[in-house]
């Protein structure tokens, strides 16, 4: 992860400022996500940090209720987890053997970060359940879905499709397609019991 | 110095050797016995090579430009394949490094298309191997086919069920996760076992009888990969909720990619005892056809049969308690 040096502080708030540099790095990549531009912030000072916090909260608010032991449910919290950063990892691999130049975590990081948009929209779909099911009710949560769904994908791919050869860019997108088509689905069945 | 004259020269030999063996395989199967009497002289098939004057390099130059223009006249396919006649120096990293696996991702996006576009329509006569994948077999197709296929059966099952129970007043809407484990165990393991399988029966049966072709691990993977890709429209089309509609389906999609593989197949066990020859193409039909009638029935619930036993048989409760009380 990108660090600088501690700088010499008050004592007592030596041991905070790297946290809350650290917080800072992260935040100020959240903005990146949320306003894609082409900016190299995210490629440059990559971190892990983002990309877990998003995937331990999303995984929070899929999993199904433990008191619940229903065959056919949702998603355990672990299958949420290894979904996410599996599916991050092959990714990775993929556009790295079509020949892509971008690192393994650097492209680990841009594809966490992006979850953002989708882990907005669950928090968006929960809030809406509490009003109780039917069918308004689910076509105002398919439309923030797809809106962020979206989102999600200009979001990486204006980081990732730079690093491919342009004749093969489509081939490395299209796996990000079906990843964040896949967390959607997951955002968009989830029904509380 | 010397040396390395010597090496280029014994390369450039083996190239040459190379070629005139695939030739030659091309020949006699797309021309019958006429080509044989060609084969049987090597020199009139590779026209502008044996030029004793020329240096090694113009020799490369020349067998690479007179061998394309063989195999497009044969196959069709102006495809540019550089690595057509060098496929032998390809994969020459060892199998730790990443170079290695990176050979097989060395594909554009128009020839995956092509490829697709290829087990989507089934020429009788062109052989899916030769004509798209021609000694440059990918993964990317296969794994990422595969993977879209496990998603669109699971979640097209899910929707199915969804839409066919939506009126019932006991069915609870379950997103049925679970489901996807197991498509991905079922998919997976057909698209690298029964490769597996047919690659070791069809390299014990040349161990007995001379087949002229002869399919490399790798490219039997790369066939029954593409060949998948008609599933992934047929599940989708699966959540129609009418058994007709499903089972013409079914017949479709297994007759599309049944026939690539048959195809395919076909002139590598030619050669064999007939019987031999005719069991193992019905074998290959008959797991593809078991694959898709088996995630049919496990992914997707019957249409319309469990509506008419819950409502003709409440009212008879109804009746029944009326006259009981």
């Amino acid at each position: 992860m990108a660090e600088a040096e501690e700088s010499p502080g008050d004592p007592g708030t030596a041991s905070p400022r790297p946290l809350m540099r650290d917080l800072k790095a992260v935040g100020k990549k959240f903005m990146h996500v949320l306003y894609p531009r082409k900016s190299n912030t995210l490629l440059r000072d990559w971190d892990l940090w983002g990309p877990l916090i998003l995937c331990v909260t999303l995984a929070l608010m899929l999993q199904r209720d433990p008191a619940d032991s229903e065959k056919d449910g949702g998603p355990h919290f672990a299958e949420v987890f290894v979904i996410v950063w599996f599916g991050a990892v092959t990714i990775t691999l993929n556009s790295k053997l079509l020949g892509g130049n971008i690192s393994f975590f650097q492209s680990l990081c841009v594809l966490g970060y992006c979850i953002l948009p989708l882990t907005v929209a669950m928090l968006i779909c929960r809030l809406v359940l509490l009003a109780g099911p039917g069918p308004v009710n689910f076509m105002v949560r398919l439309f923030v879905v797809i809106v962020m769904f979206a989102w999600s994908i200009v979001a990486s791919t204006a980081f990732l499709a730079d690093s491919q050869p342009p004749n093969r860019r489509a081939l490395a997108v299209y796996p990000v397609f079906l990843f964040y088509f896949v967390i959607s689905w997951m955002i968009l069945t989830f029904t509380p019991q | 110095m010397a040396a390395v004259d010597d090496l280029q020269f014994e390369v450039i030999y083996l190239c040459q050797m190379d070629l005139q063996m695939r030739l030659f395989r091309v020949y006699s199967k797309e021309f019958g016995n006429a080509a044989t009497s060609v084969a049987a002289n090597p020199d009139a098939t590779t026209v502008s090579i044996e030029d004793p004057g020329e240096t090694p390099k113009h020799q490369t130059g020349t067998l690479r430009g007179s061998g394309r223009e063989e195999d497009d006249e044969l196959l069709g396919n102006d495809d540019s394949d550089k690595t057509e006649l060098l496929a032998g120096q390809k994969k020459s990293s060892p199998f730790w490094t990443f170079e290695y696996y990176q050979t097989f991702f060395d594909v554009d996006t128009y020839q995956v298309f092509d490829r697709i576009k290829g087990s989507l329509l089934p020429i009788p006569g062109k052989n899916f191997v030769r004509l798209y994948i021609r000694s440059n077999p990918d993964l990317y197709g296969p794994f990422w086919i595969c993977a879209t296929l496990i998603f669109a059966i699971a979640i097209s099952g899910n929707l199915s069920n969804f839409l066919i129970h939506l009126g019932e007043k006991t069915y609870h809407y379950v997103p049925e996760f679970q489901k996807v484990s197991i498509a991905a165990t079922i998919i997976y393991a057909y698209a690298w076992l029964v490769p597996l399988a047919l690659w070791g029966f069809l390299m014990w049966r040349n161990s007995k009888v001379m087949n002229i072709v002869s399919y490399s691990f790798l490219e039997i993977v790369c066939v029954y990969g593409y060949s998948l890709f008609i599933y992934i429209p047929t599940a989708i089309l699966w959540i129609i909720p009418q058994k007709a509609v499903r089972w013409i389906l079914v017949m479709i999609a297994l007759g599309i990619s049944g026939s690539v593989l048959a195809m395919t197949f076909w002139p590598a066990v030619r050669e064999d005892n007939r019987r031999i020859a005719l069991a193992t193409i019905m074998t290959i039909v008959l797991l593809h056809m078991l694959l898709s009638v088996g995630c049919l029935a496990y992914f997707f619930d019957a249409p319309e049969m469990d509506h008419l036993p819950t409502t003709a048989a409440i009212p008879n409760q109804t009746v029944a308690a009326a006259k009981s009380s």
